[in-house]
């Protein structure tokens, strides 16, 4: 089994969380928020993780190496609102042994 | 008014599917969607998208299995209120229900189904904060009427299809059309994007790329946008404009239906999950995405469940002095409300001398 690894995540509301996320259970960072119920359900992965919305938006905060955006990631942040040079979508970006020490914050919500 | 026997709010898989078993009891829907066609987020998000846990489908898209729903329930006759928004309920003293949508059409139903997913899909509003005092004035999500252009300025913001194809359009009605976009690829099909360039070229489409509309400003009727380009406020300007429409696609909302009474935890409905997916208003069923219970999972095979079971309580409550039987349709056939009739093929039997 392979281990967890930590990550931080900032929360809507700016609270920080520090986090074990598996890197074995084919997740991304999207779920990982919700495992750990960070966001209100309803309010984040509302497509279900396909970058068909902007609703896992985050901003990523430290220099940890990403896996390259691909072309619907970026479609959909050239649509969505609050975008900044570090946002990334959650659902795009697999958990893995890499992002050990990973730090993002949620973007906000849309309304 | 509409009549019906079960009203389903959500035009999506499982309010599609309702309509199937609800027919198996005699039992007559209509569907109300916000949308202009039946299907819910599969056709409106991912219509080419492969579904792998359909059982007995090892693959479908999505678009298909609407497309095989609607064959499916033909011969139950739903009637449908599409491009229209469930807004207004109201109980009567027989229990029965009237739902208004926002266009004013009332329907009326002894059992209301809300299959509503993740809620109307409404137009995403950028988060000019100003942006709602101008709408309806000169301010619009939607093209409504195009004749309202003609003549016009008119400023479009966005990068997908509606974006791209209502500039074109616009580019014969309006006197000027400036398309805005936050990067210079856009993604729509690409005879749009290659028009767009050409309608450009012929100096029929101001584009304005890196860009984005940031403020709105007007005495009472909107006057001019504040574009920021290259998202360097060093180099925003002021644009005239008699009209600026975002189309920044669609997302969902649950909407009206939040303020009907109806218990909500975490953005969904809450329904008795050990009996019949009723609400706590009684007659008021929640299947599918909307609900929650413990144990939910969004999932479109838990909808046709759902659905199924609801269908049971709904006839007990439209008929409470008849006891009904399940019957397979192997069994029984599928009899329509069209005058149709499906059976199974009766087996011959033939003696051997």
């Amino acid at each position: 089994m392979s281990p967890d690894i930590n990550i931080t995540i900032i929360d809507r509301e700016g609270q920080t969380h520090q986090v074990k996320a598996p890197t074995d259970m084919a997740m991304n960072l999207m779920e990982l928020v919700r495992s750990y119920e960070l966001a209100p359900e309803g309010t984040i992965g509302v497509c279900g993780g396909m970058a068909m919305c902007a609703s896992c938006q985050c901003y990523i905060k430290s220099e940890t190496p990403l896996p390259e955006m691909e072309i619907d990631e970026e479609a959909m942040l050239a649509e969505a609102f609050y975008v900044k040079d570090n946002s990334r979508l959650g659902c795009q970006i697999p958990i893995t042994p890499e992002l050990e020490g990973l730090k993002f914050e949620l973007a906000p919500e849309e309304v | 008014m509409i009549k019906t026997d079960i009203l389903i709010i959500g035009a999506g898989p499982t309010g599609l599917f309702t309509v199937f078993e609800a027919g198996l009891l005699k039992l007559k829907c209509h569907l109300i969607d916000a949308l202009p066609q039946a299907g819910g987020q599969l056709t409106e998000l991912y219509p080419k998208k492969p579904i792998y846990d359909i059982p007995a489908f090892p693959e479908v898209l999505a678009g298909d299995l609407v497309d095989n729903l609607m064959e499916q329930i033909k011969p139950f006759e739903p009637g449908f209120t599409l491009g229209e928004r469930a807004e207004d309920i109201e109980k009567l003293e027989d229990d029965s229900f009237i739902v208004t949508t926002d266009k004013g059409t009332k329907h009326h139903a002894r059992v209301i189904a809300i299959a509503g997913g993740l809620g109307s899909f409404e137009p995403r509003k950028p988060p000019i904060p100003k942006l709602t005092d101008f709408e309806d004035r000169g301010v619009s999500y939607m093209v409504k009427n195009p004749e309202s252009y003609r003549d016009k300025d008119v400023v479009i913001a966005g990068g997908g299809d509606s974006a791209l194809d209502w500039s074109i359009f616009l580019a014969d009605v309006a006197s000027n059309v400036t398309l805005i976009h936050r990067r210079n690829e856009f993604r729509g099909a690409l005879e749009s994007v290659d028009r767009v360039k050409e309608l450009k070229d012929m100096g029929k489409i101001k584009l304005i790329t890196p860009a984005e509309v940031i403020d709105v400003n007007g005495n009472g009727h909107l006057e001019n946008v504040l574009v920021r380009k290259n998202s360097d406020p060093k180099e925003d300007f002021e644009m005239q404009t008699d009209f600026f429409i975002p189309l920044f696609g669609l997302s969902p909302k649950l909407g009206p239906i939040a303020n009907w009474g109806l218990d909500i935890e975490k953005n969904a409905i809450k329904v008795d999950n050990s009996l019949d997916y009723q609400t706590n208003i009684p007659g008021i069923y929640a299947i599918g995405d909307v609900n929650t219970y413990p144990g939910k999972l969004k999932l479109i095979l838990c909808g046709f469940h759902e659905a199924t079971l609801m269908c049971q309580s709904a006839y007990q409550r439209i008929h409470p002095d008849k006891k009904y039987v399940m019957k397979y349709t192997t069994v029984g056939g599928v009899t329509g409300f069209d005058g149709s009739k499906k059976q199974a093929p009766k087996a011959v039997v033939k003696s051997i001398d």
